[in-house]
């Protein structure tokens, strides 16, 4: 049985349907996460786990118990609020007693489990301290011990890396895996990052519009998107409109917008006539000099229009002949050397037939 | 640092008058009560010269006042009274003044504009009209000239002052805390102790504060609606003043009064920082 599930659940404000028939289950163990554009629904869900709103329609069960009629204060499940919410009268350690002493825990155990859960966010040290005197990251770590200290069912975490700067929320990323690897509690993450979800999670459920749109790993979610929507808001691609010419044994044949006829790898749905988009990653896509020897099937010759330098890889833009841009992502493998083609250089780009994958709409 | 000299002159600019009013209208009349408060009464009021060339009659400055106040427990007594209506009228303006500050801080935004208008209407009455209103009210019900007239318009009057600090500190609680409380296991109660109240603490102290000093020196109410027992130390003070024409002696009392309310305020100053640590 999962640990939780979500049955049906609809949630109305109005004429806006916030969360529109959404069924999910999340396994113990599990780190789970609600990605989506903001308005999507994904924490209007998290709430209604957490027992502040409730479903117009569809059930929440926890092991199989509908949570209906159990108020947040009563329900196993504790939360990372985005803003943190540490409370600024009490110290670190007073804040990570909180939910022992509201479980009339006894004053050696909660001593005891306060400096444990201190020890393994790294702030034993900070336990006398008030949370106006924290960096964001420690006040993080404190709304972590806090939510955790109670061992939940399950802990949900609502946008909590947002308000941290990019290279302390890596950091954060990692320690997070690491956490939820060590205390072994099921995760329940709610992110509009769409890397943060595809760098932390077993299982993402990519939502829009109240609806969810793909429920799977990661990878899979990357490689094979269900949809254009879905395609876009994962990394990025290029988008070709299409339509199918023929389908045979190894593939499609796509009539593409600009480009004309390309190969495409085999789509099970796709029927002749059928329009759709083709996606194609920027690093599925080869960028070579124009004249150089080449036996891709899909090629095109274009100029390169702009590109942009990261440090490990670049992203170029080329401009096809009819005006068709495509973006391509190369290593920059070679030490001291910005870019291998200059602004304006005359390329040729292509794929494999087998690269990319057809989006019926 | 070229920008730091207009700067600290505009500084000065806007501090300088209100600096300048307190010194001339505050501290130095209190200077002089204090000084009046070691010299002798004037036969018919005022008080008596300095340096005196006439035989017989009191000059020079003398601790006679204290020596008077410190000799008879009246004044103490009365001193304890007036600490005691303060003490209750600030207990039972904060009991009823927190849910109706918690009751506007949590009403829709375009609603509490109104509500605290609401609570500062009466100041638009005259205070002497609003407590001769008491004294019509109480008269058919006996209880005019009794302590309890005393307190409930004592109440009834510094009501709002207890209301505004408490509604200005509660509005500003960010409301996701009591969701994580609730989210951490506690129930309404418990909310309310461990989280809503003591973060309202400043405001329960500025507004203890604000009732606490003035009841202190209250005259007219207890002398409105109060009996002969109801006295308090603003009304030995209004007394000594324009009754007796002691000035040394009402001198006195208002200073014994200051130091006693600077006594309570200090101390209410520092429990409010120990209160609020996350606010020093």
């Amino acid at each position: 049985m999962a640990l939780l599930e979500i049955r049906n659940v609809t949630r109305q404000f109005g004429a806006l349907k916030a969360v529109d028939d959404v069924s999910l289950s999340i396994e113990a163990g599990e780190f789970f996460t609600l990605l989506g554009p903001s308005g999507c629904g994904k924490t209007t869900i998290l709430r209604m786990i957490a027992g502040f709103d409730l479903p117009d329609a569809g059930a929440i069960l926890l092991d199989g118990k509908d949570l209906a009629d159990t108020p947040p204060e009563k329900r196993p499940l504790h939360t990372v609020f985005q803003s943190y919410a540490l409370f600024p009268h009490m110290t670190v350690a007073g804040n990570v007693a909180f939910p022992l002493e509201m479980a009339s825990r006894s004053a050696e155990e909660i001593a005891a489990r306060v400096k444990e859960i201190l020890a393994l966010v790294h702030l034993e040290d900070k336990g006398a301290s008030f949370p106006h005197e924290l960096s964001g990251g420690q006040k993080q770590r404190v709304a972590l011990a806090r939510a955790l200290v109670n061992r939940p069912r399950l802990l949900m975490l609502d946008e909590p890396l947002g308000a941290l700067d990019a290279k302390l929320r890596e950091q954060m990323q990692i320690e997070l895996i690491a956490l939820q690897r060590d205390v072994g509690i099921t995760f329940v993450f709610v992110t509009h990052s769409q890397p943060e979800a595809l760098a932390l999670s077993h299982r993402i459920a990519v939502m829009k519009d109240g609806r969810i749109e793909q429920l799977d790993e990661p990878s899979r979610i990357y490689s094979y998107p269900r949809n254009r929507f879905v395609a876009d808001f994962i990394g990025n691609v290029n988008l070709i409109d299409a339509t199918v010419v023929e389908v045979t044994g190894h593939g499609l044949t796509l009539d593409a917008t600009c480009l004309g006829l390309v190969a495409a790898p085999p789509a099970p749905t796709a029927q002749a006539g059928q329009a759709g988009v083709l996606a194609l990653r920027p690093e599925q896509v080869r960028l070579e000099a124009a004249n150089a020897a080449h036996d891709l099937k899909n090629h095109f010759s274009g100029r390169i229009l702009d590109f942009l330098y990261i440090g490990d890889v670049t992203t170029y833009v080329v401009e096809l002949a009819n005006g068709r841009r495509i973006e391509a992502l190369l290593a920059n493998a070679a030490p001291g050397r910005a870019h291998f083609f200059e602004i304006g250089a005359a390329v040729r780009v292509g794929w494999r037939h087998d690269a990319g994958i057809f989006l019926a709409d | 640092m070229a920008t730091q000299r207009p700067e600290r002159s505009t500084r000065w600019l806007v501090t300088a008058p209100p600096f300048l009013f307190l010194l001339l209208f505050f501290l130095v009349p209190a200077l002089i009560m204090v000084v009046a408060s070691f010299r002798h009464p004037g036969e018919f009021g005022g008080l008596a010269p300095l340096f005196s060339s006439r035989s017989g009659e009191e000059a020079g400055l003398t601790a006679e006042n204290y020596r008077v106040f410190f000799g008879d427990w009246v004044y103490f007594e009365i001193f304890l009274r007036s600490f005691g209506v303060a003490a209750l009228t600030t207990v039972l303006c904060l009991l009823l003044a927190y849910p109706l500050a918690l009751l506007i801080a949590h009403s829709p935004r375009r609603h509490r504009d109104l509500m605290v208008l609401l609570c500062v209407l009466p100041f638009a009455s005259n205070f002497l009209v609003r407590v001769y209103a008491w004294m019509i009210m109480l008269g058919p019900f006996e209880l005019l000239f009794t302590p309890f007239a005393v307190i409930a318009a004592m109440v009834y009057v510094h009501l709002p002052f207890m209301i505004l600090p408490l509604y200005t500190n509660l509005e500003k609680h960010d409301p996701v805390l009591l969701d994580a409380a609730q989210d951490l296991g506690a129930d309404g109660w418990r909310r309310f102790w461990r989280v809503t109240f003591p973060l309202s603490l400043p405001g329960v102290f500025a507004g203890s504060a604000l009732v606490f000093i003035p009841v202190l020196g209250m005259f007219a109410i207890p002398e409105i609606l109060g009996g002969i027992g109801d006295w308090l130390v603003g009304n030995m003070i209004k007394e000594a003043f324009l009754g007796v024409r002691d000035w040394p002696f009402g001198s006195m009392l208002s200073i014994m009064l200051t130091v006693c309310v600077l006594a309570v305020a200090s101390a209410a100053a520092w429990l409010a920082r120990r209160g609020a640590p996350g606010h020093a």
